[in-house]
């Protein structure tokens, strides 16, 4: 099989080099895009302006914005910060943090809030896939014609379909921090006082599953519900759409016609050539989330990695903004290149074609 | 419903064609409407047929005239916005009105369909073994090795090299012809009764056209099976049926054993499909004889017979009344008011031998003297493929308007 | 390559084609006009937009009340149907209903704006990059992918930071420096919004330019001796501007919507001007009832976005050329 493997050995070998061109890429944008937002990091640092007019206090204030930015290394001609940064990232150190006494290694921090948005992520998305995946195949069932003899059943069908068509419809134009407020308020200010004391969903921040399993899970159920039902919505209509076209291939009248049941048929065999577009919607969105849990992380006060990003452009921490920028720009694109793999084992056509 | 006879009909003993007058299908005015937003589209109607097993009943028509909705309304194969009427009689059950188990239960393990198209006939994503032993495992109590071992049996029986390489592959990776054999195959796990055979040759090469024809009809052999062989093309269902059934707008309009058909055609449908075949014995350069027109609005159909818009032999009565079906004594069943004839046998199944796909006939028909009466009426060979004028039919509806 | 598949739900939405969408895809009825949920929607919007553009007329007239001034008698968070305040008042005791009718004017404007800058600009980059191919559309392509790689919130908010006057105590070497043209939150949003869109819309246009470039109807034309500009505006441009229009339609939902998590995120409209974000982000740490002022905004969000998407999907379904029809 050696003409084989040889292939299979190149298109590696041209992926990770697109891969690597598209790496290099992103995290140099990120660097000169964070290099041009306004203000230098030294002023917030360094109390004190340095045009008082009285000279002395000028000139040591100079001195010791200088001696910050030595120390940051912002004195480097741009390329070479470029090099060392990126460097750095790639064996672990994204830099430091710093305030006014001290400078804290921004992969600490990191290490702090990747956790909880990869949960978050996770989670957001069992739920999303969950309740999208079996309404999508119900609504394409009832919407292609429920066999049944009952002209009954076959009309609840179709209402259904359009009942979870409207649903999602509305799902979908409601803005997720909406949700996500509108939860918290329910949740807060209406469950949570007729519930038994032990029981308190109100999110409180983040708590780590090892500390309190219990507390973890109500911590993140409220975010990760308000991240999910938006994407509900969109998984829903992706395969329901695939299937219903899915459905009208001869593969599935073949099928029938061997007397298998219905739910077989649906299950197994129009449900897996359907899924192709919703295996990439659903990538492109974990992809998309790493970065997109700002707002829901600050309404919930869950110290993520959006949380940190919205916190590093407010307090000016450039190199803590652009290690975690890079981070998640790095993640979106490894995570793309995954898909890539995936779809051949979903589809063995795509990988015969090579 | 006999549960019993329907499990494990592959055990059951081959009967021989002999001794068999029971007919295996008995369909009664079948009628099949599609429910739609402009109406009720009636597809197929009043149709009427009778099939022993082991033999072959041929549907031929062209595009919209209702042959696919009727094998598939007579497996009961039809979307849920369908509306049958009528009877089909299978082995004595009615199954108009099976639920979709008994169906089911049906469906594989007697009745089996061959799709037109092997490419989307075939899941896409999943391995050919696997297509086959589902079948098997629906109906059949076997083990996962005799599942196997009868995949394997199946591939090896149509033809199929390296069977069992082939049971991890993908359909893509076959050819056409293979993918229409493992298709038959499928098609065969089970052992059915009755094999329907919707344009199983219509997507494929005209190299391969007759080796899956040749299966088919050797699997039907082997297994005493009867075959529906739905189609367009005349010239397959020459050397391949038992009898043929023309149907056009969603009704039959001609319907006789092959060798009667062949001999004394009697609609101008029928005889424009057989005009309509390329042949190698005439001249080359000489015009391909098309049927003009196009075929009749199923969701309002016309007044008088379906075909007179496009007959060239249409009366002012075809426009008006729509002709019933009659018989004209020998088995020979027809829709007109004015039908036509065709003389002399031997020119027509002779050119249409001439086509690639059909296998070579030799002797056989010509020795067949079943209708020689009738040959006596019949106006005279024709020439260049044209019949002669309306011929002196011994039918007396021609008599009155004759203009 | 699969990979042609989007990042946002704009684009989702756009690929998910007719039977996703609302009307029902057995039946004729998209062809046939906007239907009444259709034309629910669109006087929905017509509505708000002529509110929103005559908000000041609306205001001078004592139809609605100043949206930033706090009604001294009102109690905060007064309930719908107070006396004087037919919506009630947020926690500033400013009155729900004006702030509603300009935060109208503000979400619209921001929205509106982005998508005509993401439009103009991605709409016109998408469009070559189809139409010419070649060497130009493939850099065009990979810069848009790699700018797809970055969060977009993320990218909105570098934005605004970027485009926002530094605050005085950063004044550099004694000269204050001017903000970059003095521009108001309005516009810094318009900006940040429509550059982030661009690379998503420039990825649709240039899917709907492609597909129409391949057309024979082009091929001819170009058989003819037409030149490229030419052509492409006058064969393609016409064909992809309703799908375009849709596609809009779709994104000026999700600006507003962008807005809303950028007020939330505090960079959004300036308060005291009234926007439908910045409404719902400053009512939202209210924890007891009534909470008019925190689901008034949102209801009419709502309802509009719902309303955009519901037309965009209605206007593609119209529009939507399908090669084989059988």
């Amino acid at each position: 099989m050696s003409p084989n493997v040889t292939r299979i050995l190149k298109t590696v070998v041209r992926k990770l080099l697109q891969l690597l061109i598209v790496l290099f890429c992103v995290t140099l944008f990120t660097f000169l895009l964070v290099r041009f937002l306004p203000g230098d990091p030294e002023d917030l640092l360094v109390p004190g302006a340095d045009n008082t007019g009285d000279p002395r206090t000028d000139q040591i204030i100079r001195e010791q914005k200088e001696e910050v930015r030595s120390d940051m290394g912002l004195d480097k001609p741009l390329p070479v910060q470029y090099l060392e940064w990126v460097s750095g990232v790639a064996t672990g150190d994204l830099g430091f943090e710093y305030s006014k006494q001290s400078k804290e290694p921004v992969s600490d921090r990191v290490g702090l809030a990747l956790p909880s948005t990869l949960q978050l992520i996770a989670y957001s998305q069992i739920i999303a896939l969950g309740v999208a995946i079996p309404l999508g195949v119900l609504s394409a069932y009832g919407q292609a014609g429920v066999n049944s003899k009952s002209k009954r059943v076959r009309k609840a069908g179709k209402i259904f379909d359009r009942a979870a068509n409207a649903t999602a419809f509305g799902m979908l134009s409601l803005p997720n921090f909406a949700v996500a407020l509108l939860l918290a308020f329910l949740v807060g200010v209406k469950l949570n006082p007729s519930l038994p004391e032990a029981i308190d969903i109100r999110p409180q921040g983040y708590v780590a599953f090892g500390e309190d399993p219990l507390d973890h899970i109500f911590s993140m159920l409220l975010p990760s519900l308000s991240l999910a039902i938006g994407q509900i919505a969109v998984y829903m209509r992706v395969l329901r759409s695939d299937l219903i076209q899915t459905l009208q291939e001869d593969f599935i009248l073949m099928a029938k016609s061997k007397g298998i049941s219905n739910r077989r048929v649906l299950w197994r065999h129009a449900l897996r050539p359907s899924s192709l577009t919703l295996v990439t919607i659903a990538g492109l969105q974990v992809g998309t989330l790493i970065g997109g849990t700002v707002v829901i992380e600050v309404i919930f006060n869950i110290k993520g990695m959006g949380y940190l990003i919205f916190e590093s452009i407010l307090t000016r921490q450039y190199l803590m903004l652009q290690s975690c920028v890079a981070i998640v720009a790095v993640g979106f694109v490894l995570i793309n290149a995954l898909l890539d793999v995936l779809y051949t084992t979903l589809d063995p056509r795509i990988r015969h074609a090579g | 419903m006999s549960a019993p006879s329907l499990a494990k009909t592959a055990d059951r003993p081959l009967r021989t064609h002999d001794g068999d007058d029971e007919p295996l299908l008995v369909v009664d005015n079948l009628s099949t409407t599609f429910a739609s937003d402009q109406g009720p589209i009636r597809a197929v109607e009043d149709v009427t047929l009778r099939l022993q097993r082991g033999r072959t009943l041929g549907i031929v028509g062209e595009s919209g005239s209702g042959k696919s909705v009727l094998s598939r309304s007579i497996m009961g194969l039809v979307p849920a916005y369908a509306t049958r009427t009528g009877s089909i009689r299978y082995e004595g059950t009615e199954l108009l009105d099976a639920g979709p188990r008994e169906l089911r239960k049906i469906w594989g393990a007697q009745m089996a369909m061959v799709f037109q198209d092997p490419m989307t006939a075939l899941n896409p994503v999943q391995k050919i073994g696997a297509q086959i032993t589902e079948s098997i495992r629906e109906h059949l109590d076997y083990s996962k090795t005799q599942r196997r071992d009868t995949a394997i049996a199946l591939l090896r029986s149509v033809g199929i090299p390296e069977p069992e390489r082939r049971l991890k592959q993908y359909p893509h990776e076959l050819s056409g012809g293979m993918r229409q054999r493992v298709v038959i195959a499928i098609a065969l796990a089970c052992g059915p009764h009755l094999l329907f055979a919707d344009e199983p040759t219509t997507a494929l090469d005209v190299t391969v056209q007759a080796q899956i024809l040749d299966l088919i009809e050797a699997q039907q052999a082997e297994r005493n099976m009867a075959v529906i062989l739905v189609t367009h093309d005349l010239g397959v269902v020459a050397t391949r049926a038992d009898e043929i059934a023309v149907m056009y707008g969603g009704r039959i309009v001609e319907q006789a054993p092959t060798q009667v058909l062949f001999r004394q055609m009697r609609h101008p449908y029928t005889e424009a499909l057989l005009r309509s075949i390329p042949r190698l014995d005439l001249p080359s350069h000489t015009r391909l004889e098309a049927i003009s027109g196009r075929p009749p609005d199923l969701l309002h159909p016309p007044q008088g017979c379906r075909f007179a818009a496009r007959c060239p032999y249409a009366q002012p009565k075809c426009h008006a009344e729509e002709p019933e079906l009659v018989d004209d004594g020998t088995g020979h069943l027809f829709r007109c008011w004015y039908p036509v004839g065709i003389a002399s046998e031997q020119t027509t199944i002779d050119s249409v031998v001439t086509n690639a796909h059909v296998r070579q006939v030799g002797d056989e028909i010509a020795t067949d003297d079943v209708v020689a009466d009738d040959a006596a009426t019949a106006p005279g060979p024709a020439v260049d493929g044209r019949p002669p004028a309306a011929p002196a039919s011994a039918d007396a509806t021609l008599a009155e308007e004759d203009s | 390559m699969p990979v042609d598949a989007p990042p946002a739900a704009v684009e989702a939405q756009a690929a998910v084609g007719a039977t996703g969408g609302p009307a029902d895809p057995e039946g004729s009825s998209a062809k046939r006009g906007l239907g009444a949920v259709g034309w629910v929607a669109a006087s929905w919007l017509i509505f708000v937009i002529l509110v929103a553009f005559l908000a000041p007329v609306l205001e001078s007239t004592e139809i609605i009340k100043d949206p930033v001034s706090a009604d001294a008698e009102a109690g905060p968070g007064a309930p719908l149907f107070t006396e004087g305040h037919i919506l009630g008042t947020d926690k500033s005791r400013r009155d729900v209903l004006s702030r509603l009718v300009w935060g109208a004017r503000s979400s619209l404007i921001v929205g509106v704006g982005a998508v005509a800058v993401g439009m103009l600009v991605g709409g016109a980059l998408g469009l070559i990059s189809g139409f010419r191919r070649g060497r130009a559309d493939t850099a065009l392509s990979s810069l848009f992918d790699i700018l797809l790689a970055f969060p977009q919130l993320v990218l909105a908010l570098s934005l605004v930071a970027f485009l926002k006057p530094p605050p005085p105590e950063v004044a550099t070497d004694g000269d204050v420096v001017e903000a970059a043209g003095g521009l108001t939150a309005i516009q810094i949003l318009i900006i940040a919004i429509g550059i982030v869109a661009i690379p998503l819309l420039a990825r649709i246009t240039r899917a709907t330019s492609l597909t129409w470039s391949q057309r024979e109807f082009v091929l001819a034309g170009r058989a003819q001796g037409a030149r490229g500009l030419r052509l492409m505006i006058r064969e393609v441009l016409p064909n992809v501007l309703p799908a375009m229009f849709s596609v809009a339609l779709l994104s000026i939902g999700i600006a507003i919507i962008a807005e809303g998590g950028l007020s939330v995120l505090g960079v959004g409209v300036e308060p005291p001007q009234a926007s439908w974000g910045n409404m719902i982000a400053e009512n939202r740490s209210v924890n007891r009832d009534p909470l008019n002022a925190l689901f008034v905004p949102m209801v009419v969000v709502f309802f509009t976005v719902m309303a955009l998407n519901y037309l965009g999907d209605a206007v593609r379904e119209r529009f939507d050329v399908r090669e084989s029809s059988l």
